[in-house]
C-alpha cells in the first residue's frame, strides 16, 4: 500500500492532510488492516476542541475498540457523517475516508509528524503495534 | 462431516443435530398455556383510565401451549456448554468447581427462607454467617475491615474507588487522577471514569509488569490512587509491589488492588501485607460461588483502617455476643446494595472456606498455579510466550507462530470447540501484540487427565495451523451453529423477531 506523500502521519497510525489552516484527519491503511472489519466510528461534534496526541474519538472493529489520536490541536469544522452508516468505507479506502476536519491552531505541531516514507519505514520496523 | 444425505428431510431432524426455531415461529393463533378465572369485579375500560399509555403494539407475542414452552426451553438448555460438562479454561474468569455441598447448605430452610426484614435478634444465625465470612476474608487478605454489600467485581471496584474519593474529600484534597496499567481489566478505567477521575495509562515493562520508573515519573499529589491487579492479567506476580505501594504512599496516594486474581494468592501472600489500602474480592471466582447464569456474583471490598469511616452503611457490629447493624455512620458513602449483599453467595463462600480450612485453601492456590504451569510447559514449544516472567494461576500465550499462516487467536478458540472444550479468553490482555492473546486459566479443579486432553487438543490445533490452516479458519465444524459472520452481526444486527 502506498502512503500518500501529501499526508503527514502519527505513530498512532493517523494521517493528516494540511490545506492552509485546515487539517483533514483519518487513519492509515495499516491501521485499518490491523484492526480488521470496522463496525463503528465515534467522532466528536463540529465545534469540539481536539488536542495534539489526545484522543478525539474511537474506532471499533470486531476485534477491539481503539482510540483515535489527533495529529494536531484545533477546532473541529466538519465530521464525515457517512461513516456512521458505512464504517466499512474505512476498510476499503482508509486514505480517502476522512473522519474529521479541524482548523489547525498551531502549525508548529505538524513538524513532529512523519512523512510517508518515514511512516512506511516505521510500520515495517515496529510492526505497527 | 457426515456422509449421510439428509437434504430431503424437511420436517424432522436427527435428534443430535436438531435445531430449534424461535418460540415465535412455533406460535399459532389462540393457543395459550393458561386460562384466567372469570372476572369477579366490574369490568373497566382501560383506555378511558390510561389514555395514551395503553399499549397496542404488543401483537406478535408467541402463542404456544405449556408443553411446547417446556420442550422449547428444555431443548435449548441441552445445548449449553457448562463447567459440569467439561473444562472452561477462560483466563481471568477462574471457572472452578462449585461444590455441591455449598448448594445443600444454602438451601437449608432457615437460610433460604430467611426474610431480610427479620429483626437482627431473630436472624443471629444469618448474621453470624456474614460475620464469620467477613472475619475469614479479612484474615485471608490481611486487611482491617470489609463490606459484603457489592454484588459483583465491578460493583466492588466502584465501591472501592468511592471510598478513596470519600477519603480525600474528608481530608479536603481534590485529587483528579487514577493510574491504571495497560494490562488492566477494562472495568478498571471504566470504574475510575464513572467515579469522576481522569484515567492515566501506566505502561508495562518488557516483563509485563508495572514499569517502576514510569510510575515514579507519573506519581504526584494529583493522583488519588493506582488500580492494580496482582497477579496481573498476564498471570504475572508484581514482584516489586512493595516499591509500588511505597511510591504511592510517599505522595499520599492509595493502592487499590483488583482481587480478580486472588486465586493465586490465598493462603500464601496477603495484599494487606504488601501495602494494599483497598481491594475487592470476587466470591464467584476465588471462593467458588457460581458464575453468570448460576450467580449472582458477590464482590466484597476489604480496606485498611483509614478508610473504615467511609464504608457503606449499615455495618455489622457485635456487642456482648449479639450481632446487629449500625446505621449511624455519618461519613459513610451510603448503601451500595439493597439489604446486605447477595447473602446466598456469602453462605456458599463460607461453606467453601470452612470446608477447605487454611491448609486446604493454601493447597488450592498451589494446585491452581501448578495446573497453569503444567499447561505452560506442555504448550510453550508450539505457542509463543510473549512475556517470559513466571506464570501464576494462568498462562498467556500469543498466536504469533500461527498468525504467519493466517490463523489468529479467535480462530484457534473456535477450533477448540470442535475438540469439546469451551474456548479460552481471546485477545485479552491488550498488552499482547496484535490482539493475539491466548489466555488460559485451568483452576485447581481440573484433574491431570482433563488437562492432558486440553493440551492434546491445543497441540493438535497447532499442527493443523501449519499443515491445514483452512480447517481452523472455517471452524467450528461439529457445533450446531457454524462460523458466525461477526462483521455483519455488528454492522447490521437484527435485534427483534419479525414475522
Amino acid at each position: 500500500m502506498a502512503y500518500p506523500a501529501a499526508y503527514r502521519y502519527t505513530k498512532e497510525h493517523e494521517w493528516i492532510k494540511v490545506e492552509g489552516d485546515t487539517g483533514t484527519i483519518g487513519i492509515t491503511d495499516h491501521a485499518q488492516d490491523s484492526l480488521g472489519d470496522i463496525v463503528f466510528v465515534e467522532l466528536p461534534k463540529v465545534g469540539a476542541e481536539v488536542a495534539a496526541h489526545k484522543a478525539f474519538g474511537t474506532v471499533e472493529s470486531v476485534k477491539a475498540v481503539s482510540e483515535l489520536f489527533a495529529p494536531a490541536s484545533g477546532t473541529v469544522t466538519a465530521v464525515n457523517e457517512d461513516l456512521a452508516s458505512a464504517p466499512e468505507k474505512v476498510n476499503s479506502d482508509a486514505h480517502g475516508s476522512w473522519m474529521i476536519k479541524i482548523k489547525i491552531k498551531d502549525a508548529g505541531e505538524l513538524s513532529g509528524l512523519m512523512s510517508a516514507a518515514d511512516y512506511e519505514k516505521y510500520v515495517a520496523e515496529e510492526g505497527g503495534n | 462431516m457426515s456422509p449421510v444425505d439428509n437434504s430431503r428431510i424437511k420436517k424432522v431432524r436427527q435428534h443430535i443435530s436438531q435445531n430449534e426455531g424461535l418460540i415465535f415461529e412455533k406460535s399459532s393463533p389462540g393457543k395459550a398455556a393458561y386460562r384466567l378465572s372469570a372476572l369477579d369485579v366490574p369490568e373497566v375500560d382501560a383506555e378511558s383510565l390510561l389514555g395514551a399509555q395503553v399499549r397496542d403494539d404488543l401483537d406478535g407475542m408467541p402463542e404456544v401451549s405449556e408443553f411446547e414452552i417446556i420442550r422449547h426451553f428444555t431443548r435449548l438448555s441441552t445445548w449449553n456448554y457448562a463447567i459440569d460438562l467439561g473444562m472452561y479454561p477462560l483466563g481471568s474468569c477462574t471457572m472452578k468447581y462449585n461444590a455441591r455441598v455449598n448448594e445443600v447448605v444454602v438451601r437449608m430452610d432457615g437460610l433460604a427462607n430467611a426474610h431480610p426484614y427479620l429483626p437482627p435478634e431473630m436472624a443471629q444465625g444469618a448474621l453470624r454467617i456474614m460475620k464469620t465470612l467477613a472475619d475469614c476474608l479479612i484474615e485471608i487478605c490481611g486487611m482491617d475491615a470489609i463490606t459484603l454489600q457489592p454484588a459483583a467485581g465491578a460493583h466492588g471496584e466502584m465501591t472501592g474507588i468511592m471510598l478513596i474519593h470519600a477519603y480525600f474529600d474528608n481530608k479536603g484534597e481534590k485529587r483528579k487522577k487514577i493510574l491504571i496499567p495497560d494490562s488492566a481489566h477494562g472495568t478498571n478505567p471504566a470504574t475510575a471514569a464513572m467515579c469522576g477521575y481522569t484515567v492515566e495509562n501506566l505502561r508495562s515493562n518488557d516483563q509485563g509488569m508495572v514499569d517502576i520508573e514510569a510510575l515514579a515519573a507519573q506519581m504526584n499529589e494529583d493522583v488519588a490512587g493506582l488500580m492494580l491487579t496482582n497477579p496481573n492479567t498476564l498471570g504475572v506476580f508484581e514482584t516489586e509491589i512493595h516499591k509500588i505501594a511505597d511510591l504511592l504512599h510517599t505522595k499520599g496516594g492509595l493502592l487499590y488492588m483488583d482481587g480478580a486474581n486472588m486465586n493465586a494468592l490465598v493462603g500464601k501472600v496477603r495484599p494487606g501485607d504488601f501495602g494494599v489500602d483497598v481491594m475487592h474480592l470476587n466470591l464467584h471466582k476465588t471462593f467458588s460461588t457460581p458464575h453468570g447464569g448460576g450467580g449472582p456474583g458477590s464482590g466484597p471490598v476489604a480496606i485498611k483502617k483509614h478508610l473504615e469511616p467511609f464504608l457503606p452503611s449499615p455495618i455489622l457490629i457485635e456487642k456482648g455476643g449479639k450481632l446487629s447493624f449500625d446505621y449511624n455512620r455519618p461519613k459513610s458513602i451510603g448503601r451500595v446494595k439493597a439489604w446486605y449483599g447477595n447473602f446466598g453467595m456469602h453462605v456458599r463462600a463460607l461453606a467453601y472456606t470452612l470446608a477447605n480450612g487454611p491448609d486446604g485453601l493454601r493447597q488450592t492456590t498451589e494446585d491452581a498455579v501448578l495446573n497453569a504451569n503444567y499447561i505452560r510447559e506442555k504448550l510453550k514449544d508450539v505457542y509463543e510466550l510473549p512475556f517470559n516472567a513466571p506464570s501464576m494461576h494462568e498462562v498467556v500465550f500469543s498466536h504469533k507462530l500461527q498468525a504467519a499462516k493466517g490463523v489468529k487467536t479467535g480462530d484457534i478458540a473456535k477450533r477448540l470447540i470442535d475438540y469439546g472444550f469451551h474456548p479460552y479468553t481471546t485477545a485479552f490482555p491488550l498488552v499482547v501484540a496484535d490482539h493475539g492473546a491466548i489466555m488460559i486459566e485451568p483452576t485447581e479443579s481440573e484433574p491431570k487427565e482433563e488437562l492432558d486432553l486440553f493440551i492434546d487438543a491445543m497441540r493438535e490445533i497447532a499442527r493443523e495451523a501449519q499443515e491445514s490452516p483452512e480447517t481452523i479458519l472455517t471452524a467450528p465444524h461439529t457445533a450446531r451453529v457454524k462460523r458466525m459472520d461477526e462483521t455483519t452481526a455488528n454492522r447490521k444486527p437484527i435485534l427483534r423477531w419479525k414475522p
